[in-house]
């Protein structure tokens, strides 16, 4: 089969979201549309003349790939193609945690049939490293810069799944390149149950300071220390897909990570914290049924 | 609203525009509310309720996501439309840019309204023309018939191969927006003869290696804008062209298309205003008789720079009427005209009002045709007195 994404030669090595949207493109099931918002993805892989995706895509602005993407599958509509067609948005998570939220929020209420794909690097990469809605608590970045008086951002990040699993959504996931079968068989739900939302763990080598080699050990440890936990809401339940008998301390995925270096045992501890307090909503909600 | 196709119908400006959308038939409107656009689209939902509109209707979360949408839907090569007024299109203004930029012939009906702060839901020119920079066509209506003429003209502008931008239909909100006039609608298969099906040479094919909206360096940006330029310069003709073929087949018409004159001829003053109070200066001039005439720009982009010249060509003064201001400029139209007019001996000066709603009065026309072409630009009506920019 012909690759989607021939090759992304212009991302850093290691990069995280070039190894989620190849799994992506090669798991499309029909002729399909990429809209992208302006980000890391779009600007190593549309230089014009060039595009490194072997199908149509388009790019508008920065936060309103999910209006754009709306457009394009209410034309579908009218000329009775909609069901021949995936339309899929590809958004880092500055244009789906902050600038585009409200146009994502609109798409998603109004029932429009758009896969959004939220590769999530959990900061501005694009311009720079950046802090947004998706930083993590304590993470340093160049506008939460570490210093005497300073470690890192002090809030913590957004639920966005949560928060878009409370919009009238047929399929929401969180899902993680070093679960390879899981990613697929998620996004092979999220293509046919739209409005659908997946949002992608993928580690940035640059923005988070880690040799490009542990990309995908990142990933990995993120899903078993309970960082990212693997889930999805579908049928107004949530569902934790993997549940560990005994996670992972948080350090194991901290230490890696020159974002992180900075902090000190207190940190690292009110971090667990949060890890644990996070993870036991999700339980809860699990066993809550039918919230969603 | 009931219309009847072919008809005279007793319509007001928002909607006028939105039958002329439904024989436009495009396939998505996206819409959202703003004062004084709002009663268009809600006439367009309830001609899609009443079975009358076979279009998808995009109820948008911000004018900002509407026009979006619209970008979206135009890519696919169907046909769109949305409307807005005032801060909705001051939220639009970054994706205008990329809309013509993309040279997706989307067309807009904009219900002139003045910007915030302070906030003002009335009439002036402020929003669409802070949007002139924006490679958009903007035409302005002086009339609820003209608002539908013009609505079915500005897609076969806009669509026309060698242009491919968009069009802002412009009209003044209130003024025209909620008054009711006697106005004739042509028919669907009158439109149909006009207004040749849509097709994008670029529209999007599935299965295909294409990107809209690709980033591009330095090495290409500037050609892109070139061909930008071309097809803007390429609009007038096809803008003349429009209106020519509308007369020819319909028996009205607007000018030339870019702009219109009345009462030139032995005329040695003139005003040259922009929209509805152009016939204000018209039925003042017709009424109380003198040589007066009044040149009204339809076509505020492209600028019908030469097409001016040639106007004015007996004209010894000028009064450039002006409802939007540029601080720390002047008129907006006022700079446009003397630019076009540069190294014609011709006395110019510059008269601001009616921003924000405020009245316009007999006493301001006769102000301004009396004062036209003296030395001293004046603000109309401010605290009750007819103020020099001169202090």
């Amino acid at each position: 089969m012909a690759e989607i994404l021939e090759k992304a030669p212009l991302t850093c090595s290691g990069c995280g979201l070039a190894i989620a949207t190849r799994i992506i493109c090669r798991n499309f099931r029909k002729p399909s549309i990429l809209v992208l918002s302006t980000g890391c993805l779009e600007v190593t892989t549309t230089l014009y003349p060039y595009s490194y995706f072997n199908c149509p895509v388009l790019h508008v602005a920065f936060e309103n790939a999910a209006a754009v993407a709306s457009g394009v599958f209410r034309a579908l509509k009218t000329q009775g193609r909609e069901k021949e067609v995936d339309v899929i948005v590809l958004a880092g998570d500055g244009a789906t945690f902050d600038i585009g939220f409200q146009a994502l929020s609109g798409m998603v209420e109004r029932g429009e049939e758009v896969c959004y794909i939220c590769l999530d690097n959990e900061a501005y990469m694009n311009t720079g490293i950046q802090r947004s809605g998706a930083t993590p608590l304590f993470a340093s970045t160049t506008t939460t810069p570490t210093g005497r008086m300073s470690m890192g951002k002090l809030e913590r990040k957004k639920k966005i799944s949560l928060i878009l699993g409370m919009h009238p959504i047929a399929y929401l996931a969180t899902a993680s390149i070093a679960y390879h079968r899981d990613l697929i068989k998620k996004l092979e739900k999220a293509l046919a149950k739209k409005p659908s939302f997946l949002h992608i763990l993928t580690p940035c080598p640059t923005g988070w300071r880690f040799d490009p080699q542990h990309t995908v050990t990142l990933s990995k440890l993120a899903v078993e220390t309970n960082y990212f936990p693997l889930f999805e809401i579908e049928d107004n339940k949530l569902k934790l897909n993997y549940k560990f008998e005994k996670r992972n301390p948080i350090s194991d995925f901290l230490k890696l990570q020159g974002r992180f270096s900075h902090l000190k045992e207190e940190e690292i501890q009110k971090i667990q914290e949060m890890v644990d307090e996070d993870y036991i909503q999700l339980v809860q909600l699990e066993e809550a049924g039918e919230v969603f | 609203m009931k219309v009847k196709f072919g008809e005279v119908n007793l319509l007001n400006g928002n909607e006028a525009a939105a039958a002329a959308v439904v024989l436009a038939r495009p396939k998505v409107i996206a819409v959202y509310p703003i004062t004084p656009q709002t009663a268009c689209v809600e006439e367009l939902c309830n001609f899609k309720a009443n079975g009358m509109l076979d279009a998808e209707i995009v109820h948008a979360e911000s004018e900002h996501s509407a026009i979006s949408a619209c970008i979206g839907a135009a890519c696919m090569g169907v046909r769109t439309f949305t409307a807005t007024s005032s801060q909705g299109l001051a939220l639009m203004h970054e994706v205008l840019f990329i809309a013509s930029g993309m040279r997706l012939p989307i067309v807009m009906g904009v219900a002139n309204r003045a910007l915030s702060a302070p906030i003002n839901i009335w009439n002036d020119l402020s929003d669409s023309i802070a949007q002139s920079h924006s490679s958009w066509i903007q035409l302005y209506c002086a009339s609820n018939q003209e608002i539908f003429d013009t609505i079915i003209q500005a897609y076969r502008i806009s669509e026309e191969p060698e242009v491919l931008l968009p069009t802002m239909v412009c009209y003044d909100g209130f003024i025209l927006s909620h008054l009711y006039e006697r106005l004739h609608l042509l028919t669907q298969e009158e439109v149909n003869s006009y207004l040749p099906e849509f097709k994008l040479p670029f529209a999007v094919e599935l299965g295909k290696r294409m990107v809209l909206g690709p980033l591009v360096g330095p090495e290409h940006y500037m050609e892109f804008k070139k061909s930008q330029r071309d097809a803007m310069q390429r609009a007038k003709r096809e803008i003349r062209k429009a209106n020519k073929e509308f007369f020819e087949r319909f028996g009205r018409c607007y000018g030339d298309g870019l702009l219109e004159s009345y009462n030139l001829e032995g005329s040695n003053k003139v005003v040259i205003t922009i929209g509805s109070l152009a016939f204000n200066f018209r039925y003042y001039v017709k009424k109380e008789g003198g040589k007066v005439g009044v040149i009204r720009i339809r076509s505020f982009r492209p600028f019908p720079a030469e097409e001016l010249r040639e106007a004015v060509e007996g004209v010894e003064k000028i009064a450039v009427v002006d409802r939007a201001y540029e601080f720390g400029l002047g008129g907006a139209l006022y700079h446009e005209v003397r630019s076009s007019l540069f190294g014609l001996e011709k006395k110019i000066n510059n008269f601001i009002l009616g921003l924000g709603g405020k009245k316009v009065r007999i006493d301001d026309l006769k102000f301004i045709i009396k004062h036209c072409g003296e030395s001293k630009n004046y603000w109309i009506n401010v605290h009750g007195e007819n103020v020099s920019e001169d202090g």
